[in-house]
């Protein structure tokens, strides 16, 4: 019983470009990294796109989003504003936290996105918290929470998945599975591989989907949500991606092969989603040129206004250490 | 020990009375509060703190867990940015360490992390201290550790009235907060006087008054501090007791405002010596009031072991009355 997702001409253009949007951006990102602008750490989703692009298309701006250190794409699908996030990139004032996050942890309270994390499986324990007092205050949201398969290593996972079912918790568990943590491919790290099994030893329904189909994402991701606020249960979606690039930006990639890369890259999301578009007649060239030629545009704006961010002052660097009030 | 007037009604009850009616209140003014906890609800409570309240408020109300701390703590912060104002009881301080990454991690950095948007107005309470004969892993004294991080504000209630209403302070705080209850004292009877509602959380309260030695110290070892001051003062030595009360932010001026009076200073504190909240003290006593002192800085900590179950060798790592009396003898009349 998949749920047609409402495959009209905007939908889909609409799709491209939230994916386009994504790497041109993290595109960006790289320059401004070899150009010292950006520092730290840089986990780029390129390859993972159609995943937080598919599921976010599933969510109302009601629902609450759990998101890893791997998070560009999950923001911008959730559609944070991408100059605050590449400001948050570069360190200044005007990113989303004030340059203290970097790119690891992006929030943004208005989109109920609470943040990157940078502790592998960290964030899992909280979107139960989130959906909790979702369900207390008789609100009928649900609570996407992404993590990578490694998280799944992780005690919280477990100890989360068994108390999301317990409590019948309205959460939408999406495992990025990119076949490896770091260097760690995932059948030597796993004694069972078959991800949506362990789900199911908590009695967690779930299912596998392609998450080099962006359209298939949305579509399992919408029956997902259907079936968790019907069942007002949990639901587990095993996204099957790639990343193309380094895991961050000091990764030799001695784990693996050249080959292999290459072989995933003919499969990208966006390549397939595009290529099926103009092999069908959805999309003309010119479509796709104004689709590249705007998000270019959004990202210069993002460049520019980041550029033109100050820095926050060293003298407030403990503030927010302890909050005065807690935001309404 | 805050005497109540002579007059004045007050109301006798153990330690553990005072922490559950703390919740009760908690649970009674805010519906957005609610308790989650191991074995908090059909158990009623490790400690039998929260016996009672399952019947009272719900199975909504009164979550009992599974055993996962790191997850039970992290959904209490997650809880805590969605709006509610959840009381997390972790059984003891020593399990608390299978949930430290959601605690520093996620609770106390978020907040500074988000750069302001979100708040963790969350309330830990958990058991600390040794003296049951319970063993290395039931008997530690973390609550120093805990003081380390910036954001949090760490609660040691030693009488009765800080068990009572410390926790309503702690639920107004928009910050996670963590009270840790000595095991040894939730046998402890006090007198609670009838017109007190509140008590701050912001400073060290002097429980005892004297002009010869400041004795400082916190939670358990506050009534061994006492018990040691009697003792002084039968041999003509009269010791002031501060309580510190609250570990984190420290309330270095009482503490300054005593030592300056006293000019000698104790440190009683059942964590270990090295790196410990005395060493804190006793540095910030050092850095600010080098000058007022006639006599080096002491401590009487617990031995650099983990606590051992046999009676005598428990005995022997803890702060001790007569540690305490010899410590500070020495310092007022030196042999
Ligand atoms: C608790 C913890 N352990 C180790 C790390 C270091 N680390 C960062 S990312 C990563 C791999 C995580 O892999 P996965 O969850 O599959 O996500 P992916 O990077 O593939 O998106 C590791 C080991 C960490 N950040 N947190
Ligand atoms: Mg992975």
């Amino acid at each position: 019983m998949t749920k047609k997702v409402h495959l009209d001409h905007v939908h889909l253009l609409h799709l491209l470009k939230a994916m386009i949007r994504i790497r041109h951006f993290e595109a960006k990102c790289v320059e401004l990294y070899q150009a010292q602008k950006i520092l730290g750490f840089l986990h780029l989703y390129d390859g993972e796109e159609a995943v937080s692009v598919g599921v976010m298309e599933a969510l109302t701006q009601d629902d609450a989003v759990i998101a890893t250190y791997r998070e560009h794409g999950q923001a911008l699908a959730r559609g944070v504003d991408p100059k605050c996030l590449m400001a948050e990139m570069m360190g200044k004032l005007n990113g989303c936290c004030r340059g203290r996050g970097g790119s690891m942890h992006f929030f943004d309270r208005a989109r109920r996105f609470y943040g990157g994390n940078a502790i592998v499986g960290g964030g899992l324990p909280l979107a139960l918290g989130v959906a909790l007092a979702d369900k207390m205050q008789r609100r009928s949201t649900v609570t996407a929470c992404f993590f990578g398969e490694g998280a799944v290593d992780e005690g919280e996972f477990h100890e989360t998945l068994n108390l999301a079912k317990l409590w019948r918790l309205p959460i939408l568990f999406v495992c990025e599975n990119n076949l490896y943590s770091m260097g760690m491919a995932v059948e030597r790290a796993e004694a069972d591989i078959d991800f949506v099994h362990k789900a199911s030893g908590y009695r967690v329904a779930g299912e596998k989907v392609d998450g080099m189909d962006v359209v298939a994402v949305e579509s399992a991701a919408r029956n997902a949500i259907d079936r968790i606020r019907s069942e007002n249960d949990p639901y587990f979606l095993e996204c099957r991606t790639y990343r193309f690039r380094a895991h961050s930006m000091f990764d030799a990639q001695l784990y693996r092969s050249k080959d292999e890369v290459e072989a995933w890259r003919k499969k990208g999301p966006i390549v397939r989603f595009q290529t099926w578009l103009e092999a069908n007649r959805l999309i003309k060239p010119e479509e796709l040129a104004a689709i590249e030629e705007e998000v270019d545009k959004e990202i210069a704006a993002a460049v520019a206004f980041a550029e033109a961010g100050g820095l926050e002052p060293v003298s407030e660097v403990e503030r927010f250490v302890t909050m005065e009030a807690v935001p309404s | 020990m805050n005497t109540p007037q002579a007059n004045a009604a007050a109301t006798r009850m153990t330690y553990r009375e005072a922490c559950k009616q703390a919740l009760r209140e908690a649970l009674l003014s805010d519906s957005r509060v609610f308790l989650m906890g191991e074995d908090i609800g059909r158990y009623g409570g490790c400690y039998a703190v929260t016996k009672g309240l399952l019947e009272e408020f719900g199975e909504e109300r009164i979550r009992d867990t599974p055993l996962s701390e790191s997850a039970f703590v992290g959904a209490g912060v997650g809880a805590a940015m969605a709006g509610m104002r959840p009381i997390v009881e972790i059984m003891t301080v020593n399990f608390s360490l299978l949930a430290l990454d959601q605690i520093l991690n996620n609770a106390v950095t978020i907040p500074h992390m988000s750069g302001g948007q979100f708040a963790i107005p969350l309330v830990i309470r958990m058991a600390t201290g040794g003296g049951r004969r319970v063993g290395a892993q039931h008997s530690r004294s973390l609550e120093g550790w805990y003081a380390h991080i910036p954001g949090l504000r760490v609660l040691t209630p030693a009488t009765v009235e800080d068990a009572r209403f410390m926790l309503k302070g702690a639920l107004a705080d928009p910050n996670p907060v963590i009270i840790f209850e000595h095991v040894m004292l939730y046998n402890m009877e006090g007198d609670l006087p009838s017109d007190m509602e509140k008590v701050d959380i912001a400073h060290a309260k002097l429980r005892r008054a004297g002009r010869d030695v400041s004795l400082i110290t916190y939670g358990g070892s506050l009534f061994k501090a006492l018990e040691a001051a009697d003792a002084l003062a039968a041999e003509g030595i009269d010791a002031e007791v501060i309580d510190l009360r609250v570990l984190r932010p420290l309330d270095t001026k009482t503490i300054l405002d005593s030592v300056a009076k006293t000019r000698r200073c104790v440190i009683i504190d059942e964590g270990w010596r090295s790196g410990s909240i005395s060493a804190e003290i006793g540095m910030r006593i050092a850095e600010e009031a080098f000058f007022e002192l006639d006599a080096p800085l002491r401590r009487v900590c617990s031995r650099e072991a983990p606590i051992p179950y046999a009676a005598h060798l428990e005995d022997a790592c803890l702060p001790q009355v007569a540690t305490i009396v010899a410590v500070a003898r020495e310092l007022v009349r030196p042999s």
